[in-house]
């Protein structure tokens, strides 16, 4: 609470910050030791599919501006308390392995996923103003992974909410958008349906929004598919948007789309111990993969957000200026923002303008 | 031990599962009474409902279809310690097998069942067809939806099975069952048949949820068998939400077919893109009965202004109509609508017009030839189909 006092006493300038990027959010994490001459080390994992292109951009951007951060690449698994990761691929077969991103996110408890959709200036898209948070619970409810056939042809699966989780990611939610001077939570939820398990985390998150009402923070709910429709007839309605897991896959999927797609969607999860940035949006896109064809942008911001979870704000500013810069002037485009640039001319050129 | 024997009975083709290799939907077999005319429930709803019902009888005058209506109420009463639906109008719907309804309100968190819930448990309605055009007259950002999804309408998420286990921690099951899925392929295939569509896509979280949505993948691709002359594909819940809201105009030549919740998430947000329930049909397709209805909300704040907007339930019955095979009137009834809305003189105000719920209907010579934008046939099983046994690795 201080330090949320203190750091919009700090910035009272930077009321909204203009990029989308330039967003901060809830530093719950320990900072990491950093090594000798401040130099920190972070995991980055390249995924699946565009991840190895799309990671090579932000090594070589970094290395440009001479970031202070060292690589330690795992080709799956592995963490120092930092990390940055492209999306892996899990197979849907029931014989294939559960899905690595979940487990990751499970395992290292990084329960809060935040996706930033915000409509960029040079970006072609349907709508305009669109500026909203996605807080998404990671660790629970339908991504449980109990399932089981309890008679042929008879299959239950078991989506396991608890208030512990909701109250966390409740919390998260609100310290967000204090932290980011937003002004609205709303809950996304089933509750009509699902009367005790998003019921549950429904009041719960009532129970924590009335302990930020003195903070002037406004809160309401939504049932999930009223908010779909509502997002794609009016997104400017929502400023920031807490959800259990499901939910939030659809709904940031739907925001993806309402800014230019996945290319361009930064996220990250945030646990108390362990962030992990990646995509906010994740498609392993195996489709256009190893073709130079996919959009770094979405990757790039990322990695501006690990700076600034870093506290290396300057070097994050740098970077995302030059990349907002690239894309609004419109020469250098890749294919989904409507031009015909690869990956690596999209790299470029952002390392020229920095 | 026991486990074996019991699977031996589920795989024989035996009366367990007969329905699934029966018609897929209640094709209509209603008969004409004394006057010439068809008996249909209407069930008015709550809120706007009764308006919107009256506007529909209205036109429905206009247009001398011989339809009668048989209006109940399905308001819930106390019946042996449980809410249940009055016996008046589960028979008349019995009955009549097919039925009009307006909005129903659903109290949040409160203790009991949707009534909703308890009409698609009554009468087996399995599938839920929700198709969205877009609507010229009535601007978006998106002019080149046109959608259909159909919905599985028993189960999945919205089994109502939950309990808590210890405090403050929730399970809530979802189920899936081999008959439903299969029986809501086969109704999304026999659909795209019969309405001209080449494709069927099956969405699903099968990454995450591997045995539940898988199983309702091996079904989909069982059925698919049956159907060489109907495409069959597969894509992840968040890739569809992304590309329909990116750019729907793909999806326009398939019908999507998936679980529950999904169903209900992605067929309001279709309804989104072409400006909201007020201007998407619905019907609810049954083994005993079929239900066509107005899924939007029963507004009570505009409740009985006259100012609300009966063109979903008017949509609506235009898919009865054509489950009853009334397709001429349909079709002029529907070039009437769709005009009033292009002209935008008589439009209500949610649509940007000022005109009220009866002003709205005033609507008879209009000739312009608009296609018909909802195509809804009844489908019936195709003799050569048998049903499907379980694949061996399921039991």
């Amino acid at each position: 609470m201080l330090r949320a006092g203190l750091s919009a006493a700090a910035r009272p300038a930077l009321a909204r910050p203009a990029t989308t990027l330039a967003a901060d959010f809830a530093k719950v994490t320990k900072r990491p030791t950093t090594k000798y001459g401040g130099i920190y080390t972070v995991t980055l994992i390249p995924g699946d599919g565009i991840g190895a292109e799309i990671t090579d951009s932000v090594k070589e951007i970094f290395e440009h501006v001479n970031a202070p951060i060292e690589w330690e690449q795992y080709d799956v698994s592995g963490m120092s308390s930092v990390g940055l990761k492209g999306i892996l691929f899990t197979p849907i077969s029931q014989s294939g392995h559960i899905s690595w991103n979940v487990a990751m996110r499970q395992q290292l408890d990084i329960y809060a996923s935040v996706v930033l959709c915000k409509s960029l200036p040079g970006v072609p898209t349907r709508h305009s103003n669109v500026d909203f948070a996605i807080i998404r619970e990671n660790t629970e409810g339908e991504y449980s992974g109990l399932e089981h056939q309890s008679y042929p042809g008879v299959v239950e699966s078991l989506k396991v909410s608890t208030r512990a989780k909701a109250e966390r990611i409740s919390r998260f939610a609100f310290d967000f958008a204090l932290k980011n001077n937003r002004k609205k939570v709303t809950c996304v939820h089933k509750a009509n349906i699902m009367k005790l398990g998003d019921g549950l985390f429904l009041n719960t998150f009532r129970r924590v929004a009335e302990e930020y009402k003195s903070h002037g923070i406004e809160f309401n709910d939504m049932i999930v598919d009223n908010t779909s429709m509502q997002l794609v007839a009016k997104p400017g309605q929502f400023d920031v948007m807490v959800m259990p897991n499901l939910y939030g896959a659809i709904v940031s999927n739907i925001g993806a789309a309402l800014v230019g797609g996945p290319g361009i969607v930064p996220g990250c999860n945030i646990g108390s111990e362990y962030a992990l940035f990646e995509p906010g949006c994740r498609h392993v896109a195996s489709d256009i993969m190893g073709t130079n064809r996919a959009n770094p942008t979405a990757m790039i911001l990322s990695a501006t957000m690990l700076l600034r979870h870093l506290g290396l704000d300057p070097v994050a500013n740098q970077i995302a200026a030059a990349t907002f810069d690239v894309i609004n002037s419109g020469k250098v485009r890749t294919a989904d923002m409507g031009g015909s640039a690869t990956t690596s001319d999209f790299t470029s050129a952002i390392i020229k303008n920095l | 031990m026991l486990s074996r024997p019991l699977a031996g009975i589920a795989r024989a083709p035996s009366a367990l599962r007969r329905y699934a290799s029966a018609s897929p939907t209640a094709a209509f077999a209603g008969k004409k009474d004394s006057n010439g005319k068809y008996t249909v429930t209407l069930i008015p709803g709550d809120g706007i409902g009764p308006e919107i019902s009256e506007s529909i009888k209205n036109i429905y005058t206009a247009a001398a279809v011989p339809i009668q209506w048989e209006e109940v109420s399905v308001t819930p009463i106390l019946k042996g310690g449980k809410t249940v639906i009055p016996d008046a109008a589960i028979n008349s719907v019995k009955k009549n097998t097919v039925a009009l309804k307006g909005p129903l309100a659903t109290p949040i968190g409160k203790g009991h069942v949707s009534l909703n819930l308890t009409l698609r448990r009554t009468f087996n309605l399995f599938a839920n067809v929700r198709p969205c055009v877009s609507i010229q007259g009535f601007k978006t950002p998106y002019d080149d939806v046109n959608t259909v999804l159909i919905r599985e309408n028993t189960e999945g998420e919205y089994s109502g099975i939950e309990h808590e286990i210890v405090d403050g921690v929730v399970q809530s099951i979802k189920l899936i069952t081999w008959d439903a899925s299969e029986r809501v392929a086969r109704y999304a295939f026999n659909y795209a048949e019969s309405s001209g569509r080449k494709r069927v896509t099956a969405v699903h979280k099968a990454n995450i949820m591997k045995m539940s949505d898988g199983m309702f993948l091996s079904a989909c691709r069982e059925v698919s068998k049956e159907f060489p002359n109907v495409s069959y594909d597969e894509d992840l819940l968040d890739r569809v939400c992304l590309q329909i809201v990116q750019n729907p105009k793909p999806y326009s030549d398939r019908v999507m077919v998936m679980p529950n919740l999904y169903g209900d998430i992605l067929s309001d947000m279709c309804a989104g893109l072409i400006g909201g329930l007020g201007l998407t049909p619905s019907g609810n397709i049954g083994r005993d009965a079929s239900i066509f209805e107005a899924v939007h909300g029963s507004a009570p704040d505009i409740a009985g202004k006259g100012l609300a907007n009966p063109t979903a339930l008017l949509l609506s019955s235009l898919m009865m109509l054509r489950h009853m095979n009334l397709f001429d009137y349909a079709e002029k009834i529907e070039k009437a609508a769709l005009t009033t809305i292009a002209e935008g003189k008589t439009i209500t105000g949610d649509l940007g017009g000022k005109a009220s719920t009866s002003d709205w209907p005033a609507i008879s010579s209009h000739c312009s030839i608009l296609p018909a934008l909802f195509p809804y046939k009844p489908c019936r099983a195709n003799p050569s189909h048998q049903h499907i046994h379980l694949p061996a690795g399921l039991t």
